[in-house]
């Protein structure tokens, strides 16, 4: 099942992120996994947290540009070529992968790559077919 | 049906108004030669004399006033009355220079109001509506004008004065306000914030008069669509009396001048050449019934065009285009004049909001422009190459439609400071680099 990620639009200015972060902190807000896709003016933070509507709410009332929108996590093992192999299987069946990034799970052996594809489901299936997990909310909330 | 405010001096046919406005040129003439030194030097040095003027077809043998003649005669030397017949100052806001100091007596006064009130009334207004007027008050042309024209139309009047905007907004749901009065840009700030606060429903605005500064089409019916008005261009500067100069009607297509007080000529900025209706040059005004501080052939640095096309709304004065900027806005960029309207058109084209601002420097004694506009949330995209693209639309545009090169660079919703006056949209990080 795809989950909820955040974005917010940061310009390149000392303090915008620190603003971002300790906004999201200081409502209680739990990172699971973060990254930054930049350009010399701005970046792009894409988060994974706890409570995104919340989130939503306190960047927006801040002026932040911010979205929420659908990503698939996939769940592999924490072992040399898994995320290759994932990336081969959707580029076999002509998926187009916007980003990626990956985080390792609490004390577990296995890591979490979350995907921006266009089709969330039709990547789902593609992925289940060839006995790729895709991880519960639960599991990454955890 | 089209209402006026002074029906005679609006639909005056235009052998009248030319025989009206050659009397009047002839007596104004004679009074600033015998009263305003500064301005008999000026036409002595050019051999003009009183007697050679007999109307309109001779204004152009007189000299020209520029903004620099009225620093030279700062404050008095453009006076053309004793002291004592004034009532009130006014000024200009002095961003650039030194300030303008503009006189006025009763009449003058009186004559202003009027012009105010013929706006008001070509934007619908009566003695029922009640006017909301968000100009500054002060040495400010702004609240003044309009709040006298609302007098004489018999309507309500809230002199608001700019600024406390949620006393405005609170002000326009408690007392029904119908008509706006403020620059452009705290329109669009103020319809910005009355959809924050959720009171789009509880306001009973119908129109709004705004001026004071340049704004485009494009931002015209973004307001107009966000407050559910009809928006109205008026125009006017210190110089020649305030707003008012020159105002809309309901036909939109440009300000109606106030030609029995004010005779407006296009030149040629270079040549000082008159040119033709239809021509598009720099607008000179030359005040004929002002008495305290009538300036003859004033430069105003506006570039625009004149229209005598006969208008729907029955007025037969001639309506001037809305100024592509004043040529103080005007920027040289690697030798193209380029208005920030223009740019700001290019923007709304491209789904902006009118939230920008332009930097201007030089580099490599090149000169570099960038476009720094604001993200709108609706706009913004988790994938870089979507917000990339918003971007190089706007960077194409601008090359090919004004033949600049700029570099775009997206900023944060509401990061660019919003003024409640005029809006600076530009810094000009030039000066004196190679
Ligand atoms: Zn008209």
């Amino acid at each position: 099942m795809a989950i909820d990620q955040l974005s917010v639009f940061v310009e390149n200015k000392q303090g915008k992120l620190v603003e971002v972060l300790e906004a999201l902190g200081q409502a209680g807000i739990d990172l699971r996994a973060l990254s930054i896709a930049d350009t010399a003016d701005y970046g792009v933070l894409r988060v994974i947290v706890d409570r995104p509507v919340d989130a939503l709410k306190v960047l927006t009332d801040l002026g932040f540009a911010v979205r929420i929108n659908q990503v698939l996590p996939v769940s592999v093992d924490d072992a040399p070529g898994a995320l290759g192999n994932t990336l081969r299987v959707l580029s076999d069946a002509g998926i187009f992968v916007e980003y990626l990034y990956a985080f390792v799970a609490h004390g577990e052996d296995r890591a979490f790559v979350i995907l921006r594809v266009a089709d969330n489901e039709g990547a789902e299936k593609v992925l289940r077919g060839r006995g790729i997990a895709i991880a519960s909310k639960e599991e990454i909330y955890k | 049906m089209a209402s006026y405010y002074e029906q005679k001096w609006e639909t005056m046919s235009r052998d009248e108004m030319r025989a009206h406005q050659d009397k009047l040129l002839a007596e104004q003439v004679r009074h600033v030669y015998a009263n305003v030194a500064y301005y008999r030097d000026l036409m002595d040095g050019k051999g003009v004399k009183p007697g050679d003027i007999h109307g309109v077809d001779d204004l152009k043998l007189l000299p020209f006033i520029s903004k620099d003649d009225l620093r030279e005669a700062y404050p008095y030397g453009m006076l053309a009355v004793p002291l004592s017949d004034t009532v009130r100052v006014q000024s200009t806001s002095g961003t650039t220079g030194k300030r303008v100091v503009a006189f006025y007596t009763q009449e003058d006064i009186d004559l202003w109001d009027r012009c105010c009130a013929r706006a008001i009334v070509a934007a619908g207004g009566s003695n029922k509506d009640v006017v909301h007027v968000s100009y500054g008050y002060g040495l400010f042309t702004g609240g003044p004008g309009l709040n006298g024209g609302s007098h004489l139309v018999g309507s309500l009047t809230l002199p608001m004065s700019s600024g406390n905007t949620e006393r405005q907004i609170q002000f326009m749901t408690d007392l029904q306000s119908t008509i706006l009065c403020c620059t452009p840009s705290y329109a669009a700030f103020l319809a910005e914030t009355i959809h924050e606060m959720g009171l789009r429903g509880k306001i009973k605005l119908k129109a709004g008069i705004f001026g004071a500064e340049a704004w485009s089409e494009e931002m015209r019916r973004h307001i107009e669509q966000r407050l559910g008005i009809r928006a109205y261009d008026i125009y006017g500067l210190t110089e020649i009396s305030g707003p008012g100069v020159s105002f809309e009607c309901e036909e939109q297509t440009g300000m109606h001048v106030n030609e029995d007080h004010f005779i407006p000529e296009i030149i040629n900025p270079i040549t000082g050449e008159v040119l033709p209706d239809g021509e598009k040059g720099e607008l000179v005004f030359t005040s004929i019934s002002k008495k305290a501080f009538p300036l003859l052939r004033y430069r105003t640095r506006d570039i625009c065009v004149l229209s005598r096309k006969a208008c729907s709304c029955g007025r037969t004065l001639v309506k001037m285009a809305k100024p592509m900027g004043r040529s103080d806005d005007m920027l040289i960029i690697r030798g193209v004049n380029v208005f920030p309207s223009q740019i700001e058109t290019v923007l709304i084209n491209c789904g902006f909001e009118a939230n920008y601002q332009l930097v201007v420097d030089r580099v490599n004694y090149s000169d570099t422009l960038e476009v720094r506009v604001e993200l709108t949330p609706e706009m913004f995209s988790d994938e870089v190459r979507k917000l990339e693209m918003r971007e190089r639309e706007v960077v194409d545009k601008l090359k090919s439609m004004l033949g600049i090169a700029a570099k775009v660079t997206l900023v944060q919703p509401k990061s660019i400071t919003r003024s409640e006056g005029k809006a600076v949209r530009v810094i000009d990080n030039r000066g004196g680099k190679l």
